[in-house]
């Protein structure tokens, strides 16, 4: 049973071998097969007895990640959703695409979101849902930019991913949240231990990050503006992920998550809001759209806000109109974008100016169209699907009892009016699609080419769609015992199979349903009159714009950033690099009192040393301000000098050797170096970078100073000199202790420097050599 | 008798020697003025050549005090280098550059 998730992945490895045959037989048609057959397999669970199933495979039993796999009522409806609407757009995609398009990239994506999302929906583990969330995005991705000559097509693309991925990383953040809460990884587990989660100080975060997932990927009021721009993209895609799949993992994730958080206010109250205000900002958009696809996008986002809302309500009516309105919504989106894209293929144009009076053209494709139109209008009909959802919405909008804090008693106030308003322009823009297309004059002259109705293949799919509208229209209870029941019990268990019928009387939601065909009626008429009003309301002011600006001003602000120390000047990074230290390691050690300053254990100052000691640092003060080249290094032989004779005092005779040699060759170089520098010329620095290197060298100094003597005055162990001293002769076999231990006791060190000089020699050889300059002078 | 005489030498040795590095002492401490205030820098060269050359002294008189011949080498190295770092600066004074290139 797992491995139906995993067929579509493992047949797209196949696709590009098939595509080859394009030219012959469409690859489409091979693709067609795989999600049928899933389809098929899985409609036999349907039935009154039906019991959840689980089954377990490991995948990283260590992390407590295993592909659990869990088919109940919820994954059942969504999993043939996915693969009975995933087969009607392929069998769709075979006569919109052409056989010049690249066939196999497109099936390869398709099959790979297919499985993805099949992924999502059937896994119980919250991190294996979250690894085919990611799929799903990147495939989404992939099919958006599907033409990805096209530069909207790239800009849809990206926007998508940016905006999904964000929301992606949010819910992996509360996953994990989650799962450190409960302890566990699995779902049904996590609603076991809901009370744990419930009673935790991180369930607000955990709350809001998961949400935040949900909602950008439901395309969720402010989130849902990558949705019009995914619009890019070949119709199929966005009838399939678009419409009826994708943009409901948001919603099947706060679903499933219903049980653990339900009880919790703040989910009430985040989650309807949301929804409601997503309901009526994407009816109230979707009038202003010219493009056919535009106007389903809105509409797709205003619908899914819709069930985000139903699902915030957590009532038994509203949890079973949710499911409910899931299936209807996919039936005549689905239906509804593929005429689009027929109306789209057969004029030329998917601007509603252009299009009109389309119904003697394209009769078939206008009935089509009609029924999907009328059902999401939800008009009062007794074969429309729409109608019964929307119904069971007010109904649940005005069941809502909920006692708590002032914004829950508040909104349960409004909620009402607001849905009767987003519903009113439901109805709006449902009509304005529909006549703005099919009725009206008809304008032929402006389309590219004369219409005529497409060709069978490419209608058969949405009219088994619309089928399913009829169907589902008529027998609403067909589906309802036997299939949706144990999807809203999945999500609330006290939820049972409900009653639908058209007439249940003259009532309250009924009523509301006659108020919006009413005044929806009304304010379609006269569209052109109030059609002003969008010059205030969105007016200039777009979220797209704020998206737009974000973006561009990431790049600009991090530009300036990086601009700003990244200025390549050696002298700013030293002094930041040095900066640091001071700031870091004088904090350190003032925070964990580590300076100690003790005048125990103290040799004895003589003259000479001090002599010596006051010649070096006038020499190298004086150094700092010597104003040439040659005077500099002289100066600074004295310093040398003065080292090599403190080596003397303090009785290293080889040390003193070795400083001598290396004092007199760096002399040496850098005369030979001086030959080809520039004339050492007064630095001209602002007081204010003097000042700067001033302070910062200064502390440097003082801070190395401190911890110096620090280091001195804490003497923790016994130094480990006496072993060397007792064994260099035993061990070792030399009297010259330094020796022994350059190259017995510790020759490895020593055959690395040996190496770091031999490769310096080789670098400085190579330099001189190997000049690019010199080799194109030649 | 002949210890008297030899307590006698060493305390003369030792304030001799104090004293000499005393000296040297002072001897550096002018040349280091001479190599900071130098009109030209042959002047700092021949003082820093000086300075080695009383460096060779301090390292004897430091060898006396410390009574050890382990610092020999020193000794012979510094005349050495001081030798070699003047030539090195005197040619580089005079002609610009250390090693000629072409022998003729």
């Amino acid at each position: 049973m797992i491995f139906a998730i995993f067929i579509p992945l493992l047949f797209a490895l196949f696709v590009p071998l098939l595509s080859k045959l394009k030219e012959r037989i469409h690859t489409g048609i091979f693709v067609l097969f795989i999600p049928l057959s899933i389809f098929l397999y899985f409609i036999r669970f349907i039935g009154k007895d039906f019991v959840p199933i689980k089954q377990t495979y490991q995948w990283i039993p260590s992390l407590g990640i295993n592909l659990d796999f869990y088919l109940d009522g919820l994954s059942l409806l969504f999993i043939l959703l996915i693969s009975g609407i995933g087969t009607l757009v392929v069998a769709y995609s075979i006569y919109y695409l052409d056989r010049t398009e690249r066939l196999g990239h497109f099936y390869v994506y398709l099959l790979m979101f297919m499985s993805a999302m099949l992924g999502v929906v059937s896994f119980d583990n919250i991190f294996a849902i979250y690894t085919f969330w990611e799929l799903t995005s990147i495939s989404s991705f992939l099919l958006i930019g599907y033409w990805h000559f096209k530069e909207r097509s790239r800009y849809g693309a990206q926007k998508s991913m940016l905006i999904t991925i964000f929301g992606g990383l949010s819910m992996f953040g509360g996953f994990i949240l989650l799962s450190v809460i409960a302890g566990t990884t699995s779902i049904r587990e996590l609603i076991l231990h809901a009370d744990i989660i419930l009673n935790s100080n991180y369930l607000p975060l955990a709350l809001i990050l998961i949400l935040l997932g949900a909602f950008t990927k439901s395309a969720q009021f402010p989130f849902h503006i990558w949705l019009p721009d995914a619009m890019e993209a070949p119709t199929p895609v966005s009838a399939y992920l678009h419409s009826a799949t994708m943009v409901k993992a948001g919603i099947y994730l706060v679903a499933r998550l219903s049980p653990i958080f339900s009880s919790y206010e703040w989910f009430f109250i985040i989650v309807s809001t949301f929804g409601i205000v997503t309901l009526c900002w994407g009816s109230y958009m979707a009038v202003r759209q010219t493009d056919l696809k535009a106007i389903l996008a809105f509409s797709t986002i205003s619908q899914l806000g819709m069930i985000m809302a139903m699902l915030g309500f957590g009532t038994k009516v509203a949890i079973f109109a949710a499911v409910f309105h899931i299936l209807n919504h996919a039936t005549f989106k689905g239906s509804l974008f593929m005429v689009a894209g027929v109306i789209d293929v057969q004029t030329g144009t998917r601007d509603i100016r252009k299009l009109g009076g389309l119904f003697t053209f394209l009769p078939i494709t206008a009935t089509l169209a009609l029924f999907g139109t009328f059902s999401m209008a939800g008009i009062p009909l007794p074969f429309l699907n729409g109608f019964y959802s929307k119904e069971m919405f007010f109904d649940s909008t005005l069941q809502l009892t909920q006692s708590g804090n002032g914004i829950a008693q508040f909104m349960v106030q409004i909620i009402p009016y607001l849905a009767v308003i987003g519903s009113i322009f439901t109805f709006v823009y449902s009509m304005y699609f529909f006549f703005g297309v099919f009725g009206g004059k008809k304008h032929t002259m402006k389309l590219a080419k004369s219409p005529v109705e497409a060709p069978i293949g490419m209608l058969i799919p949405p009219m088994i769609l619309v089928l399913g509208v009829i169907g589902i229209g008529l027998f609403p209870n067909a589906f309802n015992g036997t299939f949706l029941a144990h999807a809203a019990e999945a999500i609330n268990p006290l939820s049972s199979a409900g009653h639908i019928k058209f007439w249940h009387g003259l009532n309250t939601p009924f009523i509301m349903s006659l108020i919006v065909v009413g005044v929806g009626f009304v304010l379609f008429k006269t569209k052109n009159v109030w059609k002003k009003i969008y010059d205030i309301l969105p007016g200039r002011f777009s979220f797209n714009k704020v998206y737009d600006q974000i973006i561009k001003n990431i790049d600009i602000v991090s530009t300036k950033i990086t601009n700003k120390y990244m200025n390549g000047s050696l002298g700013t990074y030293i002094s930041l690099i040095i900066g640091a230290i001071v700031v870091v390691t004088g904090f350190v050690m003032i925070q964990t009192g580590g300076f100690t300053i003790s005048f125990d254990n103290l040799a004895e100052i003589t003259i000479i040393e001090l002599t010596v000691a006051v010649l070096i640092v006038i020499a190298a003060i004086a150094t700092i301000f010597s104003n040439s080249n040659l005077a500099a290094l002289l100066i600074t032989g004295v310093v040398g000098y003065g080292v090599s004779v403190l080596f003397l005092i303090y009785r290293a005779p080889d040390l003193a050797l070795t400083q001598l040699v290396i004092e007199t060759v760096s002399v040496v170089l850098f005369l030979l170096a001086f030959l080809h520098l520039p004339k050492m010329r007064k630095r001209s620095e602002k007081p204010p970078v003097k000042l700067k290197n001033i302070i910062i060298s200064v502390g440097f100094g003082a801070l190395m100073t401190l911890v110096g003597i620090s280091a001195h005055s804490s003497n923790w162990f016994e130094p480990i000199s006496d072993y060397f001293l007792d064994t260099a002769l035993p061990i070792g076999g030399g009297k010259n202790v330094v020796n022994v231990i350059l190259v017995d006791m510790r020759g490895l060190d020593t055959l690395f420097e040996i190496t770091v000089l031999g490769i310096a020699a080789l670098a400085v050889f190579t330099l001189i050599k190997l000049r690019k300059d010199k080799e194109e002078a030649d | 008798m002949t210890n008297d005489i030899l307590i006698l030498t060493e305390n003369i040795l030792d304030s001799v020697t104090i004293l000499c590095l005393v000296g040297i002492s002072i001897s550096l401490i002018l040349l280091v003025y001479r190599v900071l205030s130098g009109p030209t820098n042959a002047d700092r060269a021949v003082a820093l050549d000086a300075i080695g050359i009383n460096l060779v002294a301090v390292a004897a008189f430091v060898s006396v005090i410390l009574v050890t011949t382990k610092l020999n080498d020193a000794i012979l190295l510094i005349a050495i280098l001081s030798f070699l770092g003047t030539v090195a600066i005197a040619k580089y004074l005079e002609k610009g550059v250390i090693i000629d290139r072409d022998m003729d």
